[in-house]
């Protein structure tokens, strides 16, 4: 704990230049003193690999919201004649085993991975954002309720029941798998919440606010989210990444999205037997995926040295 | 710590029917929402209800609550908890073999593999570990905190493929070629499980089993080493003359290992779980491939009771990790 009290003290030296709150409804001198957002842009605006790793999420997300920006041929639109050509300029990056367009699947392949993944990383966020907020603040039974819910869920590793769910209903789509993602990744951001919360709950500016009157719903949101939510948006990030591998994983185990659908792990997975001969056909998804769970956890651990004024 | 252990074992039972209960629960709501997988057993065909009814009533799929869209199936939980705890049955294949003899059959597979893939990832991690403690800023560090990154951002089955190709394909036919001892050629460089080979054709994917939480293992060492050396009792002990060795080595790293091995603990429940993906690929027929495969084939009744031995197996491990933790740790006094 040396260390971190070194740095306290470094940082009360510093005359004011961090707040350690943030004091979101009041900025205006930006230059001195910023909100703790702020100061968190200002840094992360400086630091090479954050930016490297957004510019290529930019990619990712281009390439999912317009496709045709970067490829005009149809993914679809396949012939078995051409089947497992290598990289040409024709197929840059060669054809599938049935003859597709492989860059033209790969670019469209971005589009389903990533709304799995933004899609349960809102859900969750939202689901053990709220419930950790509640039990948090409220603490009491409320809390002892939905930790011991919260451990229940924990109990229960990720892989294993998304296999038992998705068996069971048999219906594999861009829905169900969303909705097994949420269902089985909430607690652990509801877990940070409540913590997170627990720490702000009692702090001067909080007992002001109830001092001046402030109803529950305005003191959960108004003063102490913006306080407690940095450590979940860190955590929400990571799992952007985490979740864009978890779906090539189910796809893989066969408990996934299926073939007609286009999805880098689909791609993985089809391709997987011709890795010696044609190892362009698991290298080139394999890699856009590495790319971009990479890239996600990295900024995450930007945005927690840049969110962290003890860090600074 | 006695109050300890018992408030930990109190704890335990309500968390271990409440994850029964949401593991019960999800199936059924899915048995609800979809139709009940009797059906796949048929495939194309259309079978007589009567007949339907009586292939579920069988392997334990009949109750008529799960027809009904929300219901709990309260009976039906109550019904499975008794099977389980009191006759240790955990239901049927669709062929009426039960659950039980099929994991017999490959509980000593995934055995053999996790013991291999924690014995990789606690060797090689504490000793990255403290390398990277003791030089810190140097290569095995960097190596160290760039591992942990890349290694969560490679999914599992991509390196094991990889691995698979490269090392059980290609340097395996180099070697088998040459004139090494059989069970290096075949069965160390597999491309996959062996039964002739029962433990060296197991030892590739156990490391590639123990690779995702090797560079965790690495990190919590290095931390933890680091807190400790900065340490009154550690400067003492070096202030009495001892070698770096010894302060190392004895003092401080004994210390440091606790969480370590905590987490190793956490970890041979997750390495449970993670085999599935591991022996999918290596072909090892273990509990993993045993539930994919069942997954695949929409035999819902085993992938329920694997899933189900599994849990119950990571429970029972976390549990003997907070008691152990207690043990080892004389701080730890949860009052």
């Amino acid at each position: 704990m040396s260390d971190i009290g070194a740095a306290r003290a470094e940082v009360s030296q510093v005359p004011t230049t961090t707040g350690g709150m943030p004091e979101a409804e009041a900025p205006e001198q930006r230059e001195r003193s910023a909100s703790l957002w702020a100061d968190a842009r200002r840094q992360l605006m400086r630091s090479p690999v954050f930016l490297i790793a957004s510019g290529y999420i930019l990619i990712v997300i281009s390439m999912a919201l317009l496709p045709f920006l970067w490829t005009r041929k149809d993914p679809r639109a396949c012939d078995v004649v051409f089947a497992r050509q290598g990289p040409s300029a024709e197929h840059w990056f060669g054809t599938s085993i049935v003859g597709c367009d492989y860059y033209a699947h790969a670019i469209y392949g971005a589009r389903t991975s990533l709304i799995i993944a933004v899609c349960a990383t809102a859900g969750v966020t939202l689901l053990g954002g709220v419930l950790g907020m509640v039990a948090g603040f409220y603490g009491g039974w409320v809390d002892t309720i939905i930790s011991r819910v919260i451990d229940i869920f924990l109990a229960l590793p990720f892989l294993l029941g998304a296999i038992v769910f998705l068996t069971v209903i048999k219906i594999r789509n861009v829905l169900t798998v969303t909705i097994v993602i949420v269902v089985l990744a909430w607690p652990v951001i509801a877990r940070i919440m409540r913590g997170s919360v627990l720490a702000s709950k009692h702090l001067d500016y909080v007992q002001a606010a109830k001092a001046l009157g402030a109803t529950n719903t305005r003191l959960m949101f108004k003063h102490i989210m913006p306080n407690a939510v940095a450590p979940v948006v860190v955590y929400a990030t990571i799992l952007l990444g985490t979740f864009v591998a978890a779906e090539a994983t189910l796809t893989f185990l066969g408990v996934g999205l299926q073939a007609p659908a286009v999805t880098w792990g689909v791609m993985i997975t089809q391709h997987e037997a011709l890795f010696l001969q044609h190892p362009g056909l698991l290298l080139f998804p394999a890699g856009l995926l590495f790319g971009t769970v990479l890239s996600f956890i990295l900024m995450g651990d930007a945005l927690r040295d840049a969110l962290d004024p003890r860090l600074r | 710590m006695g109050r300890y252990v018992i408030r930990r074992l109190l704890q335990f039972v309500p968390t271990v029917l409440g994850t029964m209960f949401l593991l019960h629960y999800l199936t059924s709501v899915g048995i609800q929402f979809s139709a009940n997988p009797v059906r796949a057993l048929f495939g194309e065909r259309a079978p007589s209800e009567q007949l339907l009814q009586n292939v579920a009533e069988r392997v334990g799929l009949g109750d008529p609550c799960l027809e009904r869209k929300g219901d709990p199936c309260l009976g039906l939980f109550a019904d499975r908890l008794e099977g389980i705890f009191l006759h240790f049955d955990f239901g049927v294949n669709l062929r009426m073999r039960p659950v039980t003899e099929l994991m017999a059959d490959a509980l000593p597979y995934t055995l053999r593999l996790v013991l291999i893939a924690i014995v990789f990832e606690g060797v090689v991690g504490i000793i990255a570990g403290v390398l990277a403690a003791l030089r810190n800023g140097g290569f095995v560090d960097y190596l160290v905190k760039t591992s942990t990154v890349a290694v969560i951002a490679v999914p599992s089955f991509v390196l094991g493929f990889v691995i698979r190709e490269f090392v059980g394909v290609r340097f395996g036919n180099v070697l088998r070629g040459s004139g090494l001892p059989d069970w290096v050629a075949t069965g160390l460089f597999s491309p996959g499980f062996k039964p002739d080979y029962p433990w060296a054709t197991l030892v590739i994917p156990g490391m590639v089993l123990g690779a995702v939480s090797l560079a965790a293992t690495a990190r919590l060492t290095r931390t933890s080493l680091l807190e400790n050396i900065r340490s009154d009792y550690v400067r003492t002990a070096k202030a009495k003359g001892l070698g770096q060795k010894r302060v190392i080595g004895v003092h401080a790293l004994r210390n440091s290992l606790i969480p370590v091995v905590t987490f190793l603990g956490v970890d041979l429940g997750n390495l449970m779980g993670g085999a599935v993906i591991t022996e999918t690929i290596f072909n090892v027929p273990g509990l993993g491939r045993l539930v994919v495969g069942a997954a695949r084939s929409g035999e819902a009744t085993v992938v329920i009771g694997v899933v189900t031995f599994l849990v119950l197996v990571y429970m029972l491990a976390s549990l003997l990790v907070d008691l152990l933790y207690a043990v080892l740790d004389p701080r730890i006094r949860y009052e």
